[in-house]
C-alpha cells in the first residue's frame, strides 16, 4: 500500500515536473501579457484635429482633417474625446455641388463627412488663441465640455494640423499665424501640467518639418509631410467638385489607416514609411528623439485608436510595482525641483530699496547737476 | 460725307424721324422676356432715352430710346450679395443675335446647377454701349453722363466680374479678347489669365488685338509680332474709347472683358458649344472667388496673350521723357537768373510745383496775356463746336456732325494765327527774357499735364510725351524757323491723332490711303466729341482744354518778336 501511495505520489510529482515547464510557460505568457498592459503607460486617448484654412479653394484641408477624424472614430476614440476644429464649412458651402458631403477620393468614392460629425470649433472660432487654450487647458469656465481637452497624465494625445504653412509658422484663417516656438512652449506647458502621457504630432503643410524642430518636452513623436524648403502637394482635382480633394501625404496616410483595425499590431515604423518621395514628391519627415520608447514598439492604435486593455485569464498573477519606468520620467523634474527656491511674489513697493538707495543720486537731483 | 450730306434730304428725313420717333429696328423685348422667363430667370426690363449732342453718323442715330432686358439667376443656397454679369450688347441691327442665343443656352444650363454662390445676371442691351451705360448708371444709382434711365426693378448685389459677348456667326475660327476700356482703364490681369487658361484647356484659338501668339522667339519674327501687338494696345488704350461693353463696367471697378468671335478664312472652325464651355468654365471659376480680383496687376501692357509688361518696367520711360522737360525748364530758369542767384531747387523733377514767374525785367502782363488767350482758345475749341452747330448748319450746307468737325478744325487753325495778334496787346519788354519766361511756364505746364495724364492713362501720356516733348524742348524764336514750325505742327495734338490713326491701321495690316485716312480722321474727331458727351471719355477735354493751349504757348514762343 505504501508502495502504491509512493508510486502515485511519484507519478504526480513526475507529472508535475513534466507539466511545470508548460505551467511556467503559461505563467510566463500571462506575465508577458501583463507586461504588455503597461507597455505604453496610457489609459485613455484623445485627439485634437485642426484645419486652419478657410475658403472653397482649401477644400482639401478640411477633407484631410475629416479623413483623420473618420479613422480615429472608427478605431474607437469617441466624440467626447475628440476636439475637431474646422475653419470653414465645406459640406454646406453654396459652391458644393454635392451638399452635405466632403469627398476624399475623386469620382466620389469616399465621403469622409459621414453621417455624424461633431465639429467642436467651427469657422471663426478656430484661432491661435483658442487652439492654445485647448492645449494648455486655460479655458474660461463657461466653455462646454465638448470644447475642452480633458486629458490627464495617462492620456495619449494625437494632434493633427493641416493648412498653409511656411518655415516656422502655420497660418490660421488667413489673418494670423502660430509659430513653432509657441507650439513647443504650449507642449511644454502641457508637460508641466501633466496633461499628456505621450503625444503624437502630425502636420501636413508646406515646410511642415519646421514646426517640430523646436519641441523640447519629453514623450513627443512628430511627423510632417515635407521638409523645410519643400512644398506639400495636393493630390487629385475632381472635375465635378472643381477643386483638389486631398493633400498627398494625408491621402496616403488615410489609405494606410483604412487597413488598420483596433486589433492590429502595426507599429509606428510602418507609419514612417507611408508616402515615400516617389508618391508624395515631398520628403516626409519624423522626429523621435524626444520619445522614450522605441517606435517599433509603439502601436498605431496607441494614438489613433482607443483600445480597451482587457485580457481574460484563469491564471493568477502577482504584480510587482515596476517603479523604474515611472521614476525615470519624473526624475529629471524632481532634481530640478530640489534645486529651485520656493516661488514668491516680488515686492510691490520695494521700500527697503528706496530707503537704502544712494544719497549721492538724491543730492545730484536736488542740486540740478543731473543731466537730462 | 455721309448719308445726310444733301441738306434737303437731311431735313426731310430728320422731320420724318422726329415725327415718328420710332427706331428702324427694335429689340424683340417681349420675346426675350418670355424666353428668359421660361428658362427660369427673374426677368426685368429697363427703358432709357438720350438725345445725343449731334447726330451720330457712324451709328446713324440721334434721339435714342431703347429698352434693356435682363434676367437674374439667383444662387440657390447663398444670399444675393454678389453677382456676375454676362452681357450681350445688341446694335441697331441683329448683328449680335448669335450671342443672344448662346447666352440663353448658357442661362438654361446654369439654371440646372446648384453650385452657384453668386447671382448671375444675363443682360441684353439695346443700342449697344448706350444701353449698357444706362443699365450701369441705374444699377449703381448714379448719373454721370446725362442719360435718362428708368430705375431698375430688380438688383442682385455687388457685381464682381462681367463678360461681354459679341458673336457675328454661329461658327468661329478664333476668339478675340479686348481688355482696354474707357479712359484706358484695364481689368485685373487675373481675368485675362483666366480666359487664357480656358482657351488652352479647350483648345480654342484665342487672339489679342486680332493677332495670334508669337511662336517663333528665336528669330526676329516673334519679338516683332509682340511689338506690334504692344503698339496696338498702346494706341487703343490711348484713344480712351470703351472698345466694347466691358469698357463701361471698368468705371465702376467691375473687372470685365469683351470676347469677340471672329469668323475668318481658316479651315478649322469651332461651334458655339466650344465657346460655351469656355464661358461656363470662366463663370464657374469666378463663382469660386470670395473676394474681388485684386491679387494681380491693374496696370500692364500686353505684347502677347500670355505675356505682360508691368508698370514698374514701363513707367520709368515716361518719367525720363518728362525729365527732359524738367531739365529744359531748369536751364531756362538758370538763364533767366544768370546774374548769379542760382536756382533754389537742385533738380527739377517732373510734376514739381511751378515756381513764381521771374520778376527780373519781365512784367507779369507779358506772360498772362498769352496764357489767357491760349486757354480761351482751348475753351472755345471745347465749347463752340457743339454749341454752334445749329448756327453753322444755317449758314453752310453741311450736316450737324460735319459742322461740329469743321468748327473744330477751324478753331484749331485759327489758333495758329494767334501770335501775330497777341503782340498788339502786350507791351514790349526785353524780348529775349520774355520768350524764355513764357517757355519756362509752358514747359512746366506741359510737364504737369503729361505727368497727370500718364498716371491715369499711361499710353496716352506716353504717346503725347513722345510726340510733344522733343518739339517743346527745342522750340525757340531764333534758329531755323521753317524747320521748327514744321516740327511743331507735326507734333501738335491733332497731327498726333492723325498719325496714330495711320499707324493703327498699318499695324492691323489694313493700311489707309491719304483720302481714307482723312475721312477716318474726321470721323474720329466726331466720335471723340460724341463719346465725351455720352460716356464721359476724357480724350477730347484733355486735348482741347489742356494740351492744345499748352501747344499754343509753344507756338507763341516760336513766333515771338
Amino acid at each position: 500500500m505504501v508502495d502504491t501511495c509512493f508510486l502515485s505520489q511519484g507519478l504526480t510529482t513526475l507529472a508535475g515536473l513534466l507539466l511545470l515547464p508548460f505551467g511556467s510557460l503559461a505563467a510566463s505568457q500571462i506575465e508577458d501579457q501583463a507586461e504588455q498592459f503597461f507597455r505604453s503607460g496610457h489609459t485613455n486617448n484623445w485627439a485634437v484635429l485642426v484645419c486652419t484654412s478657410r475658403f472653397w479653394f482649401n477644400y482639401r484641408h478640411v477633407a484631410n482633417t475629416l479623413s483623420v477624424y473618420r479613422s480615429v472614430k472608427r478605431l474607437g476614440i469617441p466624440d467626447s474625446h475628440i476636439v475637431l476644429m474646422l475653419a470653414d464649412d465645406m459640406a454646406c458651402n453654396p459652391r458644393n455641388p454635392k451638399p452635405a458631403t466632403v469627398y476624399s477620393h475623386k469620382n466620389m468614392e469616399l465621403n469622409v463627412y459621414g453621417d455624424d460629425v461633431e465639429v467642436d470649433y467651427r469657422s471663426y472660432e478656430v484661432t491661435v488663441e483658442n487652439f492654445l487654450r485647448v492645449l494648455t487647458g486655460r479655458i474660461p469656465s463657461s466653455t462646454p465640455r465638448s470644447k475642452r481637452l480633458l486629458s490627464d497624465d495617462r492620456s495619449n494625445i494625437l494632434i493633427y494640423m493641416t493648412g498653409h504653412g511656411g518655415n516656422g509658422f502655420l497660418k490660421f484663417q488667413d489673418s494670423e499665424e502660430i509659430t513653432n516656438i509657441e507650439l513647443a512652449d504650449a507642449f511644454e506647458q502641457m508637460w508641466q501640467k501633466r496633461r499628456y502621457n505621450e503625444l503624437l504630432f502630425i502636420i501636413d503643410t508646406c515646410q511642415g518639418a519646421s514646426m517640430y524642430e523646436r519641441f523640447y518636452s519629453p514623450n513627443i513623436m512628430a511627423l510632417a509631410s515635407s521638409q523645410v524648403g519643400e512644398d506639400s502637394l495636393s493630390h487629385q482635382p475632381d472635375p465635378a467638385v472643381g477643386v483638389h480633394l486631398m493633400d498627398r501625404y494625408t491621402f496616403y496616410v488615410l489609405e494606410f489607416l483604412e487597413e488598420i483595425n483596433p486589433a492590429s499590431q502595426t507599429n509606428m515604423n510602418d507609419l514612417f514609411q507611408v508616402c515615400p518621395k516617389s508618391l508624395c514628391v515631398s520628403t516626409p519627415g519624423h522626429r523621435t528623439d524626444l520619445f522614450q520608447r522605441d517606435p517599433k514598439n509603439v502601436l498605431i492604435t496607441d494614438f489613433f485608436g482607443s483600445v480597451r486593455k482587457v485580457e481574460i485569464t484563469t491564471e493568477t498573477l502577482s504584480l510587482q510595482p515596476d517603479s523604474g519606468v515611472i521614476e525615470s520620467s519624473y526624475k529629471k523634474d524632481q532634481m530640478v525641483e530640489e534645486l529651485m527656491e520656493p516661488l514668491k511674489y516680488a515686492e510691490q513697493l520695494p521700500v527697503a530699496q528706496i530707503i537704502h538707495q544712494d544719497f549721492k543720486d538724491a543730492f545730484l537731483l536736488s542740486s540740478g547737476f543731473h543731466g537730462c | 460725307m455721309g448719308l445726310l450730306s444733301d441738306p434737303v434730304r437731311r431735313r426731310a428725313l430728320a422731320r420724318l424721324v422726329l415725327r415718328l420717333n420710332a427706331p428702324l429696328w427694335a429689340l424683340p423685348v417681349a420675346w426675350l422676356e418670355r424666353t428668359m422667363r421660361s428658362v427660369g430667370l427673374e426677368v426685368y426690363t429697363q427703358s432709357f432715352s438720350r438725345k445725343l449732342p449731334f447726330p451720330d453718323e457712324t451709328h446713324e442715330r440721334y434721339m435714342v430710346s431703347g429698352i434693356n432686358v435682363y434676367g437674374i439667376l439667383r444662387a440657390p443656397r447663398a444670399a444675393s450679395t454678389e453677382s456676375l454679369v454676362l452681357t450681350v450688347p445688341c446694335g441697331p441691327d441683329s448683328t449680335n443675335s448669335q450671342a443672344v442665343g448662346l447666352m440663353l443656352a448658357l442661362a438654361a444650363h446654369f439654371r440646372g446647377q446648384i453650385y452657384w454662390a453668386k447671382d448671375i445676371i444675363f443682360l441684353v442691351t439695346e443700342h449697344d454701349l448706350l444701353g449698357t451705360e444706362a443699365w450701369l448708371e441705374a444699377y449703381h444709382d448714379v448719373n454721370v453722363t446725362g442719360m435718362q434711365s428708368s430705375p431698375l426693378q430688380g438688383r442682385a448685389g455687388a457685381i464682381q466680374a462681367a463678360v461681354a459677348l459679341e458673336l457675328s456667326s454661329d461658327v468661329v475660327t478664333s476668339l478675340d479678347v479686348v481688355v482696354e476700356g474707357l479712359n484706358g482703364q484695364l481689368p485685373n490681369l487675373d481675368l485675362l489669365n483666366l480666359f487664357q487658361t480656358f482657351c488652352q484647356k479647350g483648345g480654342l484659338l484665342c487672339t489679342l488685338q486680332g493677332k495670334l501668339q508669337p511662336q517663333d522667339w528665336t528669330s526676329i519674327d516673334g519679338p516683332l509680332q509682340s511689338v506690334q501687338t504692344l503698339l496696338l494696345m498702346v494706341l487703343q488704350q490711348a484713344s480712351g474709347r470703351p472698345h466694347g461693353a466691358h469698357g463701361l463696367f471698368l468705371r465702376y471697378r467691375v473687372e470685365a472683358l469683351t470676347l469677340r468671335g471672329i469668323n475668318s478664312f481658316r479651315q478649322y472652325k469651332y461651334d458655339l458649344v466650344a465657346v460655351g464651355k469656355a464661358l461656363e468654365g470662366m463663370f464657374r471659376k469666378l463663382n469660386h472667388l470670395l473676394e474681388r480680383l485684386h491679387q494681380s496687376f491693374f496696370f500692364y501692357l500686353l505684347p502677347a496673350l500670355s505675356r505682360f509688361v508691368s508698370i514698374g518696367l514701363y513707367m520709368p520711360a515716361a518719367g525720363f521723357l518728362l525729365l527732359v522737360l524738367g531739365l529744359k525748364a531748369l536751364e531756362l530758369w538758370m538763364q533767366l537768373h544768370e546774374a548769379g542767384v542760382g536756382p533754389e531747387e537742385a533738380g527739377k523733377t517732373p510734376g514739381s510745383s511751378p515756381p513764381h514767374p521771374p520778376t527780373q525785367g519781365v512784367g507779369l502782363a507779358s506772360l498772362v496775356a498769352p496764357l489767357l488767350v491760349s486757354q480761351a482758345m482751348g475753351l472755345a475749341l471745347y465749347v463752340l463746336p457743339v454749341l454752334g452747330q445749329h448756327v453753322a448748319t444755317q449758314h453752310f450746307p453741311v450736316a450737324e456732325a460735319e459742322a461740329v468737325v469743321l468748327t473744330l478744325l477751324a478753331i484749331y487753325a485759327a489758333g495758329l494765327a494767334l501770335p501775330h495778334n497777341t503782340h498788339r496787346v502786350v507791351s514790349t519788354q526785353a524780348p529775349d527774357k520774355g520768350w524764355m519766361a513764357l517757355k519756362l511756364v509752358a514747359l512746366i505746364y506741359l510737364a504737369l499735364q503729361l505727368a497727370c495724364i500718364t498716371l491715369t492713362n499711361f499710353s496716352l501720356g506716353f504717346l503725347l510725351a513722345a510726340s510733344m516733348v522733343p518739339a517743346a524742348a527745342v522750340t525757340k524764336p531764333s534758329g531755323p524757323r521753317p524747320l521748327y514750325t514744321a516740327l511743331l505742327v507735326l507734333t501738335s495734338p491733332a497731327a498726333t491723332l492723325l498719325g496714330s490713326l495711320f499707324l493703327w491701321r498699318e499695324l492691323q495690316e489694313a493700311p489707309l490711303s491719304l483720302a481714307e485716312g482723312w475721312q477716318l480722321f474726321l470721323a474720329a474727331l466726331a466720335q471723340g466729341v460724341l463719346e465725351h458727351h455720352t460716356y464721359g471719355s476724357l480724350l477730347f477735354p484733355l486735348l482741347a482744354l489742356g494740351l492744345y493751349p499748352c501747344w499754343l504757348l509753344f507756338w507763341n514762343v516760336l513766333f515771338w518778336k
